[in-house]
This record gives C-alpha cells, structure tokens and sequence, in this order.
C-alpha cells in the first residue's frame, strides 16, 4: 500500500510541481513589466496598475481561482441566454432606433449581437490552465511590489554615475542595477516563492489533480487518511531544496555590497 | 575660444531659483575652483553643466560645441543629449562606484558598452574586435596607474578605502576623455585624514594640463591648484579671481564672512 500512495502521490506532485514552474516562468518576467508599470511615469496607467495590484492582493487567491475557472463559462451562457433572447423575442430598444434612424437601428443591432456572440463563444476553460493564469497573476502583482521595492532602493548616484558615462538608460538597469536589485531582492523572493509551492495546492479548488487532491483521494476509495499527511513530506523535501539553492544564489552574490 | 563658456544660466525648482544668471570663462588647461556656502547653487551649476539637470535659460558650450541652449526650441534626441553629456565628465562626493564591478570593470564598463556598439555597426570581424577590447583594458590599466591603483584592478569597491574609490571614480571619468572634467566636492564623504591622497591626485591632473572644474570645501586646496576662484552666493557670481588675491583681500563682505566661517570650522 504504501508504495501505491507514494506513486500515486509522486503523480500528483508532478502536477505541483508543474503548475510552480510553470507559474515562475511567467510571473517573473510579467511581475517586471507589472513593476515598470506601476513606476510609469504615465499616470492613467500607474493607477490602473495600482488597482489592479490592489485587487489582486486584496482577494484570496482561492476566490481568484474559482472566479477564472467558472467566470467564462458563465459569462458565455449568459451570453448565449441573451442571444437567443435577442434573436427570437428581438429588441423594443432597436425597434425604436430603428424607425428613429434605420441605417443606425441596424448598425447597433449588429453590433450587438457582435458583442454578444464574442461572449457567447467562452466557454470553461481547462482546470490546469485556469488555475495557472489565476497563480500567474496572482504571483506576478506579488513580485512586482518585491521589484518595485528593490529598484527603487537603488541610490540615484548608480543611475547618474552611469548617463554621465554615456550609457543609456537600458544599459544603466541592465548592466548596473539589476544584479544589484536581485541581490537584494533574494531573501522576500524566496519566501514568496517557497510560499508559492504550499499555494499551489489551492488548485485542489477547481480539482487540478496535484498532490493534496491525490492524498485525499486514500480518503473516498480506502478509507486511508496518512496518504494526505504524507503529503507534507513532498512539501517538505521541495521547500529545503528550494532553499538551499537560495542560500547558495545568496553566497554567491556575496562579493559585492550594494 | 575657451573650452567651456557658460552665458546667462538660469536654473529653479518650482518657486526656489537656484541659478540667477551664470556667465564665467574656463580657458584649455585650467582649473577653475567654485566655493561658496551650501545653497549657494554650486552643485546645482555643476549638475546642469554635465547634462544631469537641464537649466531654463542661457547657453552652455563645451569646445566649440554648444551642449545647452536654452532659447533653441528644437528638441534634442536622447542620442545627441549622450553625446552633449560625454563633453564633461563628473566625479560626484559619494563616489557611485557600480558595487558589483572589480576596479577594472568600473573603468571600462561605459567605454566597452560604447565600443562594442561601434564595432557591431562597423560588423568588425572577431580578431578586430579583441584588439580593440584588449586596447581597451592596456588604456584602462594605464589610468588606473595613474591614479596609483595598479595593485587593485581586481578588488571590489567595498574592498578599497573611500579615498581609494574616489581614485577609481576619477579613472573611470578620465578613460570617457572628457573636454572638462568636473568634481563635486571630491573630498566631503572622506574622513580628513584620506582626502590627501586624492587631493594629490586632483593636483597631478592639474599639472599635466587638464581642464577641470572643481567645486569644493577644501580652501587650502582651492588656493593652491587653481587658476581661478569663483564664489558663489543666492545663485549669483559673487566674488571671482586670482585665488591668492580672493583669499587674503576678499572684496564682498559675503566673502569674508565665509572665509572666517571655513576658518573656525
């Protein structure tokens, strides 16, 4: 038995570990963009990002979840109710606009249904990729605050020092800044990343079959509950992986002081 | 023609008018001192003459070459304001080393981003572009000498004394060849007893005939290496001379009174 669990678990925690993975490699770079954004010198764009950052981190990832597995489907049958509505009952609105101005009555009627065709055609999506956009942005609205803090604890002196040289600014933040901000950044990246593989089981949610889903699982079909706590053991053994490498990322950038 | 003129310069932050109308003349192969309490707008005038900030109103022009112009509306391209930059050089108080270079690296780092971009539009072959590289790091080795850091081309900043970072700062500016080399208060962040070994390295400039323009704190200094003394007070030229005449008969009474400040101090 144990050997059954612990290949079903391995199953699943592939899956984990997939969805983490897969969830850095997008949200590292996006949180980027999403930092730059929010530093924008534009305003319309810095507080849309604000917000967005605030309602993200303002929510449980949980709700944020279910709300990109079951929010298309929803909004496609919605959608749809309203087509078929439209179409067999039509519209006393568009009548009016019509005999008030025909060429504009059919304009909107098009476009209308236009619109709600588009919606129409969302549908629920797959487990796994709705919970990896849901992690994606969740994590990236994370991370870009842990840039945001670390660039701009960066001293005006290394920006100036480099366009008095004639760099640009490219080359200032990629050739001087960045490695400076990685370090750092390390120690709140790490926590948010070691985090990161605990949140994946929130995937359990919309049922993406990852390890926590596989534990439970001894419990319906054979009455077994150690194979959920054995699960901590996978857990485990990745965060004191993840955590060595930090450890080693950070010795290694020892050589300077910034 | 001198090698850098700056006419009728203006210069605020919001309400607060920091640069009242800057004229003054720095001749090839001089060295010019700025002194003057803080607020007195000298480290403003610095920063706008190196294209750090840009001033309202006047003329600036480094060799012939006008670097600002105040009353010209055209816009200039980000290429062009590098280029402008490059004329000056700045070797600021707190230093700025990039932390995670070695002394070498800090002083090639700019002029090899610069170089390589040459070489990629020229499509140099691969032998060409060592060659250049490798003449890169002889002419960054040469200056670093200079400035007496030959045994520390591989050390980290945070490896080096204060005094031995503004040294590497100061071989960092020179490498970019600028028409004027700047410094903003080279000496301030040091502890007293370690400004001696970049003073000495200020004054070998000097003799070997570098234009410079030095804004310090350091009066002794002041008097010795330059040419010329300017002082500034409220954003305005107060006072301006020969640093031996300036020092001993100051003709302001603005003057006297910061010279007896410096000297209780």
């Amino acid at each position: 038995m144990f050997w059954t669990v612990t290949q079903s678990l391995f199953n699943g925690f592939m899956t984990t570990v997939e969805l983490f993975a897969l969830t850095l490699l997008f949200s590292l770079p996006l949180g980027l963009i999403f930092s730059f954004a929010s530093m924008s010198k534009i305003k319309p764009l810095k507080w849309l990002m604000k917000t967005f950052i605030w309602i993200i981190r303002g929510t449980p990832l949980m709700l944020q979840l279910v709300v990109i597995y079951y929010g298309p489907g929803l909004l496609g049958a919605g959608a749809d109710k309203l087509l078929t509505d439209l179409t067999t009952n039509g519209s006393e609105i568009i009548v009016a606009l019509y005999e008030w101005w025909p060429s504009f009555g059919i304009f909107v009627a098009n476009a209308t249904i236009d619109v709600l065709e588009f919606f129409a055609s969302f549908h629920t999506y797959d487990r796994f990729i709705s919970a990896l956009v849901a992690f994606v942005i969740n994590y990236s609205c994370y991370f870009s605050e842990i840039y945001r803090g670390g660039i701009e604890s960066i001293s005006r002196g290394q920006y100036e020092a480099g366009q008095v040289l004639g760099m640009t600014k490219a080359q200032v933040f990629f050739k001087v800044v960045l490695l400076q901000v990685v370090k750092r950044i390390i120690a709140p990246m790490s926590n948010e990343i070691i985090t990161l593989v605990k949140d994946t089981s929130l995937a359990r949610t919309i049922a993406v079959y990852e390890i926590i889903w596989a534990g439970q699982r001894f419990i319906k079909s054979d009455g077994l509950l150690w194979p959920l706590f054995y699960t901590a053991a996978f857990y485990l053994i990745f965060c004191g992986l993840l955590t060595i490498f930090f450890g080693k990322l950070e010795k290694k950038l020892d050589y300077f002081r910034s | 023609m001198a090698m850098l003129e700056v006419n009728n310069l203006y210069k605020s932050f919001g309400k607060n008018e920091v640069l009242k109308g800057i004229d003054f003349k720095l001749e090839e192969g001089k060295v010019i001192s700025i002194i003057g309490s803080s607020g007195s707008g000298k480290t403003t005038l610095l920063r706008c003459i190196t294209g750090l900030e840009t001033a309202d109103k006047g003329v600036i022009t480094v060799d012939k070459r006008i670097t600002f112009n105040g009353d010209s509306k055209q816009k200039l391209t980000k290429a062009e304001k590098r280029d402008n930059q490059l004329a000056t050089g700045l070797v600021f108080q707190s230093f700025n080393l990039f932390p995670q270079y070695n002394v070498l690296d800090n002083v090639t780092l700019a002029k090899k981003l610069m170089l390589k971009k040459e070489l990629r539009v020229k499509k140099a072959s691969h032998a060409e572009k060592k060659a250049a590289f490798d003449a890169l790091v002889e002419e960054a080795k040469d200056i670093i000498s200079h400035v007496g850091l030959s045994d520390k081309l591989n050390h980290y900043p945070c490896e080096l004394s204060g005094g031995q970072q503004q040294r590497v700062a100061i071989a960092r500016a020179l490498i970019m060849s600028p028409k004027v080399l700047c410094f903003d208060e080279p000496t301030s962040a040091l502890d007293p007893e370690i400004t001696g070994e970049v003073l000495k390295v200020i004054a070998g400039l000097a003799k070997d005939g570098r234009t410079m323009l030095i804004v310090t704190h350091e009066m002794g200094f002041a008097r010795e290496i330059s040419d010329e003394v300017i002082f500034m007070d409220q954003g305005v030229i107060a006072e301006q001379g020969d640093p031996k005449e300036m020092f001993v008969n100051p003709q302001t009474n603005r003057l006297r009174e910061f010279l007896s400040a410096m000297l209780k101090a």
